[in-house]
C-alpha cells in the first residue's frame, strides 16, 4: 500500500522507536511528539488524507522529481528535508496545485486526497486550495490592515459567517496571535515584526477552515524565537489540521514532525539535471536515530547537504 | 597577487587607479558637461519663450479666439478646450483598454505560446512607431466607418493609438512589481485568479498605473502630427462641444501661429507654449503626488 523504503522490520510502535533513539548519539535529540515531549502513540501507517504515488514533476522537459511515493496521515505532522534541489518544495506545491502557477509545471503519477485525483479533469484548483491551505517562506501579508487579512480568505471563498469579528478572532487566537494586535486590528499588517507576521498568514489560513495546512520553510526567515512560537503553534494546530512542512532545518524537522520524509537530489545519467527523489519516509524518531538508507544517515549526522 | 600578510601592511592611500585618479575626475567631468547642457538648454528654451510671451500672458489668452484680422487680441481659448475634449476623450478609450490589455499579458497569458511572445514583441514595436502613423492609420479608419477627419472623435483615436502601447507595456511594469507572494498567497487561501487581481495586484499597482498613465496622457496632450494630418482645424471661433465638433488644440495652434509672420502671433504663440508648458507641468506634478502618497514599500 505504501511504497516506501520503510522495511518490514521497522519498529511497530512508535513509543519504542522513541525511546531506542537514546541509544544513537550522533542524531539530535528527537522525540515523537517532541516539543512536550508526548509519547503519542502513532500507527506504523498513517491514515492518509493525501497521498502520492509514483509522483514525478516537470518543468517543462526537465524531470524535477522522480517517483515520490508518500502518505500524509490525518492529523499528524509530516516533515519533508533534504538538501537544496531536492525537489521537496516542489512536492508541497502539488499538494494543492501552486505548481500550476508556474507555466510548464505538469504532474505524472497519482496525487490524492481522499482517494480522489487531485489532477484528475474536472477538478478546479481553487477548490483543492481552498482544503489544502499553504503558508510561505517568506511571510507575506497583504498590504491591508489586520483584520482584512483575516478576513479575506472567508470574503473571497464566499465562506457563510455569522460574524465576521468573531471569525478574526477566533483564528488570530488559533495563530496565538490575538493578545499582541487585537488593538490594533485596523492597522497595516506590515506593521508587525516578520514573526507576528507569519503567525498572521497562518491565522489567515486558518480563517477558511482547511483541512491541510502546507508550511514551505515557515521559519526560514525568522528568528529562534519567532521560530519556536511558530513550532508551539504547529503543536497545538495538530488537533484540528493536518500539516505537511518543509523545512532545512533537521532539528526542526526532528522536534515537530511525527513523520520525516528525507529527499535528496541525484544527477541523471547523460543530462546532469538533477533530480529529487524520495530516499526514505518513517517515523521521525526513525529517521533520525535508525535510518533505513545510508544516505539518511550521512545527511542526518552533518556528513553532507 | 598579493597575499593577505601584503595587502595588509600595504598603506591605504590612494594609487594609479583609485577614485581620485586624472581618468576618473574626468569622467566626473564629462558627465557633468553632458548634463549641464542638457539642463542648459532647456533653461534657455523656456526663458526666451517665458519673455516673448510676457506681453501676452493675461487672460485674453485664455478667453479670446484666434483671429487673422487682429492678431494682438488673439487667444487659444477654442484650442485650450480643443485640447481638454481630446485628451478626455483619448483617456476614456485608452486607459480601460491599455490596463485590460496589460492585465491579461501579465496575469493571464501563457509567456511559452508564441503568440503572446509576438504580441509582447511588437507592442515594444508599436511604442516606437511614429506619432504620425497613428495619424495616418486613423484617417483610413475614419474614411472607412464614414467618420468624418477632422473631429474630436478622430483625433482622440489617433492620440489613443498613440499612447496605448506606453499605457500597456508602464501598466504591466506596474503589476510586476506587486511581488508573487501576494499573488501566490492570495490563490492559496482559494482565491480565484480574477478576484486576486481585483483585489489584490490591480490596488497594489494602482500608483504605477496612475503614474504611467498620466505621464502618456501629457504625452499625447503635446502632439501635433497626427491630428495634423487629421485635419485639425486651425482657426476656429467657437468652443468645440462635442465628440463630433471640429477641433484644434494647443499645439496645433501654436504650429500655426508660429508659422505667421506678424510678430503679434509669434508673441501669441510664446504665450500658448507656455499655458502648454503649464498645463504638462500640472499633470505630471499629479502624477508624482499620486506616486508619493500611494507607494508601496514592500
Amino acid at each position: 500500500m505504501i511504497s516506501t523504503t520503510t522495511t518490514a522490520d521497522d519498529a511497530p510502535d512508535a513509543s519504542t522507536s522513541a525511546s531506542d533513539s537514546s541509544s544513537v548519539a550522533a542524531a539530535p535529540r528527537p522525540q515523537v511528539g517532541a516539543s512536550g515531549g508526548t509519547d503519542r502513540y502513532l500507527p506504523e501507517h498513517p491514515t492518509p488524507v493525501i497521498e502520492c504515488e509514483n509522483v514525478d514533476i516537470y518543468y517543462g522537459a526537465f524531470r524535477a522529481v522522480h517517483d515520490v511515493s508518500l502518505v500524509y496521515g490525518r492529523h499528524e505532522i509530516t516533515a519533508m528535508i533534504g538538501p537544496s534541489g531536492c525537489g521537496k518544495s516542489t512536492v508541497l506545491r502539488s499538494l494543492n496545485r501552486m505548481n500550476d502557477l508556474i507555466p510548464g509545471a505538469r504532474v505524472t503519477g497519482k496525487i490524492s486526497y481522499h482517494g480522489q485525483d487531485m489532477y484528475g479533469s474536472g477538478v478546479d484548483p481553487i477548490e483543492v486550495r481552498r482544503r489544502i491551505g499553504m503558508v510561505f517562506q517568506k511571510p507575506n501579508p497583504f498590504p491591508k490592515s489586520i483584520y482584512d487579512n483575516i478576513a479575506y480568505g472567508p470574503r473571497v471563498t464566499g465562506m457563510k459567517v455569522d460574524s465576521m469579528d468573531d471569525l478574526v478572532e477566533e483564528a488570530l487566537r488559533a495563530a496565538a496571535l490575538w493578545d499582541e494586535v487585537k488593538d490594533k486590528l485596523k492597522q497595516s499588517a506590515y506593521g508587525l515584526s516578520g514573526g507576528q507576521q507569519q503567525r498572521l498568514c497562518i491565522a489567515r489560513t486558518i480563517a477558511v477552515r482547511p483541512e491541510v495546512i502546507l508550511m514551505d520553510e515557515p521559519c526560514s526567515a525568522l528568528d529562534p524565537i519567532a521560530t519556536a512560537r511558530i513550532e508551539d503553534l504547529m503543536e497545538d494546530l495538530r488537533k484540528d489540521f493536518t500539516i505537511i512542512i518543509v523545512t532545512h532545518n533537521m532539528q526542526q524537522a526532528a522536534r515537530v514532525a511525527d513523520r520525516t520524509a528525507f529527499f535528496t537530489a541525484q544527477a541523471a545519467e547523460g543530462t546532469g539535471d538533477r533530480t529529487g527523489q524520495l530516499v526514505e519516509f518513517d517515523l521521525t524518531s526513525k529517521i533520525f536515530s535508525n535510518p533505513a538508507d545510508r544516505r539518511t544517515e550521512d545527511y542526518i549526522s552533518g556528513r553532507f547537504g | 597577487m598579493a597575499t593577505i600578510g601584503q595587502l595588509a601592511t600595504r598603506p591605504l592611500k590612494a594609487e594609479r587607479n583609485g577614485d581620485k585618479s586624472p581618468a576618473s575626475i574626468l569622467f566626473l567631468v564629462a558627465l557633468w558637461v553632458a548634463l549641464s547642457f542638457a539642463v542648459l538648454t532647456l533653461v534657455v528654451l523656456l526663458v526666451t519663450s517665458f519673455m516673448d510671451a510676457l506681453p501676452r500672458l493675461d487672460g485674453e489668452l485664455f478667453t479670446n479666439y484666434s483671429s487673422q484680422v487682429s492678431p494682438e487680441t488673439a487667444g487659444a481659448r477654442a484650442a485650450i478646450i480643443g485640447s481638454l475634449w481630446v485628451i478626455v476623450a483619448t483617456a476614456v478609450m485608452a486607459i480601460p483598454l491599455g490596463i485590460a490589455a496589460a492585465i491579461y499579458l501579465e496575469e493571464f497569458a501563457n509567456p511559452l505560446r508564441w503568440y503572446n511572445r509576438m504580441i509582447e514583441v511588437n507592442l515594444q514595436n508599436l511604442a516606437a512607431v511614429p506619432a504620425i502613423v497613428y495619424g495616418m492609420l486613423t484617417a483610413g479608419l475614419a474614411l472607412t466607418i464614414g467618420l468624418r477627419r477632422g473631429v474630436v472623435l478622430a483625433g482622440a483615436i489617433a492620440l489613443a493609438l498613440l499612447i496605448l502601447p506606453v499605457i500597456i507595456i508602464t501598466t504591466r511594469e506596474a503589476l510586476r512589481s506587486v511581488p508573487a507572494e501576494i499573488r501566490q498567497g492570495s490563490l492559496a487561501l482559494g482565491a480565484t485568479p480574477l478576484q486576486t487581481v481585483w483585489r489584490q495586484t490591480l490596488p497594489s499597482a494602482i500608483p504605477g498605473i496612475a503614474t504611467g498613465t498620466i505621464l502618456a496622457l501629457s504625452r499625447a496632450l503635446g502632439e501635433a502630427a497626427p491630428l495634423l494630418l487629421l485635419g485639425g482645424l486651425v482657426f476656429i471661433r467657437y468652443d468645440p462641444n462635442g465628440l463630433f465638433s471640429g477641433f484644434t488644440t494647443l499645439p496645433i495652434q501654436i504650429f500655426n501661429w508660429a508659422g505667421q509672420p506678424q510678430v503679434e502671433f509669434q508673441e501669441v504663440a510664446a504665450a500658448a507654449i507656455i499655458a502648454l508648458l503649464g498645463l504638462l507641468l500640472l499633470m505630471n506634478g499629479l502624477a508624482i503626488v499620486i506616486r508619493n502618497r500611494y507607494q508601496r514599500r514592500w
